[in-house]
């Protein structure tokens, strides 16, 4: 494989995006400038589970400003879809609370929401369930987890686990938790007469809801464009299609004119998908030297009444570290709750929180140093197919984190480090996260003036995309980056993948390489002089992918934390947490690093804050803005780094990279989880780290 | 939100006929509670009344070491006077321990005691609360309760106070000063300002319609005390105490507590002075033992929940730890 080579890549190149997002120059979904725009605010059901019985909208159209209100029988009608969060108004089932069930259109955003608290709805109320019971009988093994087969068993694990001198045995549990994105979900609906609609969407990936949103409103491919030019982040709840960018286009064919729809934060922890809750049984049986000799790894998630996304937590423990012996699976249980979603790292986060702690207990029950033990499972080949690593900077990360960390002479013994008031503990973990690629299209323009253009349907929702893609084209012309004019975010630009998976720089990047290089080819043909009216080459990478060689490609990590536990109140700090990464080639320091850093500040909020708690008596999320659902703040963070390897991987795509957007947010929570233990001696197998959980493991500590 | 009429009266009088004549009509001060409540639904004024215009926003200082605040002072400045960081430690401590540099600009003394409790049913409109609705029920207290209180509550509600430094104000013995809506200046001790939820929790204090509050005093800092607050938090910023102590200490020649002052935060409807423990421990040496046993004999009278039980002990460690920090040896 041809790499491209290097000039403006691996420069710390400031953000293309970043004085125009400073500025408030940026235009963001709903602050395109239209004439006559009107609002639409989405009615939410009130029971988890039931039938919407009437809608009373007669007070609501009495306010003046209000134009419509949308409801059951009275909305556009839409074609149906794999999907039903996409499907609102549709009909009048209630699967959860929080779900769409009529709409307010008005003249303002004030008056629409006023207006919807008047809107009365009725409903024939069954009874609902939220909690997973991880002994019910309703539990079932979805077709897919994510992706995934659902169950993996190699070897004999249950002769394994009997026949092992070590076994560890150990049940973890993580809660609901919530993309989050500082920008809600916001969309503008601008139809063109009947047939032709622009959305403008807060929205990981445009080409696809292009289709998708085509497909809903019985449009001919092409019929619908979305333009995300700027999003306020994702982390996967704008990765597919939900409820807010179809009522927007509902609302403006049902009032003929573009309307505006921009959820609440309240709003977002229905509307939005959430990662499901887990239940984790990990087992893991050892030799005395703690080679490993069987994994057995089993997650429990929920899913809604009407679609199946399952949490793929126990994947992870299918590549990561060599065992002859190896089971995982999936069950899930269907309840009265939003479908799950992706969220940052799906499956992988969780499950390596379970994993990664099982590995630290099992170093403490062996002896062993948990840096020594990861590298003594090391791997040549993935332990699940069989196929060799494209690279595996596994080692390299371990060895040069505990370099960088100050590993080295650790005391193990759990509550051996105090200063003051504050038990100090440190403690480590693996990172790690699968190399995704899909086929994406991009084209590359030669003008006249000398100049360069390429498109492609990439979307940058704070990654960085924007920037780095210009890098690799640049590059790849062998001109100055200012020199190269890269367009993004509009369907119009053809077929791509979503920002999701980590997978963009890879995909998007590919594209942009390969139309770069036939826009060269064809220039030679022209013998470098660009004609009157322009080159342009359109490409696909679909062939290409489809040669890929069989290879298992993962990026890792290892992170490294210390943490504080305040010995009479329990109180949790982690003055530290470094990373040091190995992730193909970095195109950007700057906003890799960015990413990177990202990623482990989600960790440590998963580890120390994130929970999503379900009301069993209402049905929904209980704690539905910040105030209740806590994310980190800057204070949460202290001494933060990240690091990298350098690491070449011809078996990965031309731009030589992995993907960054996931690899760091996995292990924190549960290298913060072992520091806990280091520090206090006590284990919190339940995410998050609460002071009700940690305090137990103060008890018998003398005051003063 | 629906809609609402804005007005700024010029002086007390105007703005008490004003919230006397519109029974749906509210104080706006700095508004960092009140309008979110608006957008929420939770409360929907038909007028906000405006005081801003008229009140105080200095901080007097006394010769005697005592301070007359303005309602009207941003907790901003209080937390960052000099006099304040000097003489009440605590207040200082608490007020930078609450809500973010952004909200602590705007919110003022007066609307930080009189600010709701965020317990997440008293703020979601589409669920019982007898706070927001008399009669409609609790459903915290078979929902989400683990942040709520777990002393001085009632059957009909457990929500908390969320203020921090209604907390230090009350270990200082703060006394509010209230013009009530007939003009009468009256002083009321921050300890009988607010009410007990009993069966009518949507009575949080003893302000009446058309009454303004327009400064808190406090008296002089006892002589040679030694104070702090402690909050215990979530996360290292912007959130509610789990439980927060306020400590006034002043240790006899002898090694024994001459005087204790402590009030809870994240526990109680109200900012909650401990005044078993106090008595308890009025006159002791600041033994372990004798701490805890204070501070258990205060949680006697708790009731907790299931989910907020270890609020108890918490707190009990809290007090201990803290008062036998101040009453100890300088380290």
């Amino acid at each position: 494989m041809t790499m491209t080579t290097s000039r403006a890549t691996g420069a710390s190149v400031q953000r293309a995006d970043g004085y125009a997002k400073v500025t408030g120059a940026a235009t963001y979904s709903t602050e395109w400038p239209l004439q006559n725009p009107a609002y639409a605010w989405p009615v939410l059901s009130t029971v988890a589970r039931g039938a919407v019985r009437a809608v009373d909208d007669s007070a609501a159209l009495a306010v003046p400003g209000v134009l419509a209100v949308l409801r059951p029988g009275a909305a556009p009608e839409l074609q149906p879809a794999d999907d039903p969060e996409m499907l609102i108004l549709q009909h009048s089932r209630v699967d959860y609370r929080g779900q769409v069930v009529a709409a307010v259109v008005a003249t303002s955003l004030e008056v629409a929401r006023y207006a919807s608290s008047l809107v009365r709805v009725d409903y024939t109320v069954e009874p609902h369930e939220v909690l997973i019971d991880p002994d019910s009988d309703e539990l079932f093994t979805p077709t897919t987890a994510v992706g995934n087969p659902p169950a993996s068993d190699k070897g004999d694990v249950d002769a394994a686990l009997l026949a092992a001198p070590h076994v560890l045995d150990a049940t973890y549990t993580t809660p609901p938790q919530h993309t989050s994105s500082m920008e809600p979900y916001a969309c503008t609906a601008v139809w063109d007469g009947e047939r032709e609609l622009t959305l403008y969407n807060s929205d990981q990936g445009p080409a696809i809801t292009a289709g998708t949103i085509s497909a809903l409103f019985g449009l001919p491919a092409g019929a619908v464009r979305i333009v995300a030019d700027y999003i306020g982040g994702g982390f996967g709840a704008k990765a597919f299609v939900r409820s807010v960018p179809v009522l927007a286009a509902m609302a403006a064919k049902a009032v003929d004119r573009p309307v505006k729809v921009m959820a609440t934060r309240q709003q977002m922890f229905s509307l939005a998908g959430h990662r499901g809750p887990t239940v984790q049984r990990v087992r893991l049986a050892a030799d005395p030297s703690g080679r490993l000799v069987a994994i057995d790894h089993q997650a429990i998630s929920h899913t809604s009444r009407h679609a199946d996304f399952v949490e793929a937590a126990a994947a992870v423990s299918r590549s990561l570290y060599a065992t002859p012996n190896l089971r995982t699976g999936h069950r899930a249980v269907r309840l009265d709750v939003p479908t799950p979603g992706p969220m940052r790292a799906p499956g992988i986060a969780p499950g390596l929180f379970a994993l990664e702690s099982a590995m630290d207990e099992l170093a403490h029950q062996l002896g062993i140093d948990p840096v020594e033990l990861r590298v003594r499972n090391d791997t040549d080949v993935d332990p699940s197919t069989g196929r060799p690593f494209s690279s595996r900077g596994l080692v390299e990360c371990l060895r040069e984190g505990a370099e960088r960390f100050g590993w080295a002479g650790r005391d193990p013994a759990p509550r051996s480090g105090r200063q003051g008031d504050w038990l100090v503990g440190t403690g480590m973990a693996v990172s790690t996260f699968p190399v995704h690629m899909a086929p994406s299209t991009a084209t590359a323009l030669a003008t006249v003036d000398g100049g360069f253009e390429v498109r492609v349907t990439a979307v940058d929702i704070g990654t960085g995309a924007r920037t780095v893609l210009a890098q690799v084209a640049a590059d790849e012309l062998g001109v100055e980056l200012d020199q190269v004019t890269l367009r993004v975010a509009h369907s119009d630009y053809g077929m791509a993948p979503f920002a999701g998976g980590s997978a963009g720089t890879a995909s998007w990047g590919w594209a942009v390489v390969k139309a770069v290089r036939a826009l060269r080819e064809r220039l030679d043909q022209h013998g470098g002089v660009v004609p009157a009216e322009g080159l342009e080459v359109t490409v696909d990478t679909t062939a290409d992918l489809a040669e890929l060689s069989a290879y298992s490609r993962h990026s890792y990590g290892a992170q490294f934390a210390e943490v504080r536990v305040h010995v009479h109140t329990g109180e949790l700090r982690v003055p530290r947490l470094y990373g040091v990464f190995a992730a193909g080639r970095i195109l950007n320091p700057r906003t890799a690093r960015s990413q990177l850093l990202g990623g482990m500040i989600f960790g440590l909020s998963m580890a120390l804050h994130e929970d999503g708690v379900l009301d069993p008596v209402f049905g929904d999320f209980a704690n539905h803005d910040f105030a209740g659902y806590h994310i980190a703040a800057n204070a949460d963070v202290a001494d933060l780094r990240a690091h990298w390897i350098e690491e070449h991987d011809d078996e990965l795509n031309p731009v030589g990279v992995k993907g960054i957007g996931e690899l760091s947010n996995t292990g924190t929570a549960a290298a913060i989880a072992n520091a806990v233990f280091h520090a206090t001696g006590h284990r919190v197998r339940d995410l998050p780290i609460t002071l009700e959980r940690l305090r137990p493991g103060l008890r018998g500590e003398p005051v003063g | 939100m629906k809609p609402f009429t804005y007005q700024r009266p010029a002086d007390p009088a105007d703005a008490a006929e004003l919230l006397l004549a519109q029974p749906d009509a509210v104080v706006l001060a700095g508004g960092t509670n009140l309008v979110d409540l608006m957008k929420l639904g939770v409360l929907q004024p038909g007028s906000l009344v405006d005081v801003s215009g008229f009140t105080s926003d200095r901080i007097e200082h006394r010769a005697d070491g005592g301070v007359l605040i303005g309602a009207g002072v941003r907790n901003a400045d209080l937390a960052g006077d000099l006099g304040v960081r000097q003489r009440f430690p605590v207040l200082a401590e608490a007020l930078l321990a609450g809500a973010s540099g952004q909200l602590r600009s705007m919110a003022t003394t007066g609307g930080n005691l009189l600010q709701r409790t965020r317990c997440a049913y008293f703020q979601d409109v589409s669920k019982p609360c007898n706070k927001r609705e008399p009669g409609s029920g609790c459903a915290a207290i078979t929902g989400q309760h683990r942040d709520l209180g777990v002393i001085g509550t009632s059957d009909k509600c457990v929500a908390t106070h969320p203020s921090d430094m209604a907390v230090a104000l009350a270990a200082l013995d703060a006394v509010v000063h209230l013009r009530r809506a007939d003009g009468e200046q009256v002083g009321v001790p921050l300890s009988e300002f607010y009410l007990a939820p009993g069966d009518t929790p949507e009575r949080e204090t003893i302000v009446d319609r058309g009454d303004l509050v327009t400064g808190v005093e406090l008296p002089p800092a006892p002589a040679g005390a030694r104070m702090r607050y402690h909050k215990v938090r979530d996360r290292a910023s912007f959130a509610f105490a789990v439980v927060s102590v306020a400590a006034v200490v002043v240790r006899a020649a002898d090694g024994t507590l001459a005087d204790v002052r402590i009030a809870l935060g994240g526990v109680a409807p109200m900012p909650w002075r401990a005044r078993v423990a106090e008595a308890a421990l009025r006159g002791q040496r600041p033994e372990p033992a004798v701490l805890r046993a204070a501070a258990q004999a205060e949680f006697a009278a708790a009731r907790p929940l299931p989910d907020n039980a270890f609020k108890v002990d918490l707190a009990i460690d809290l007090i201990t730890a803290t008062i036998a920090d101040l009453g100890g040896l300088p380290r």
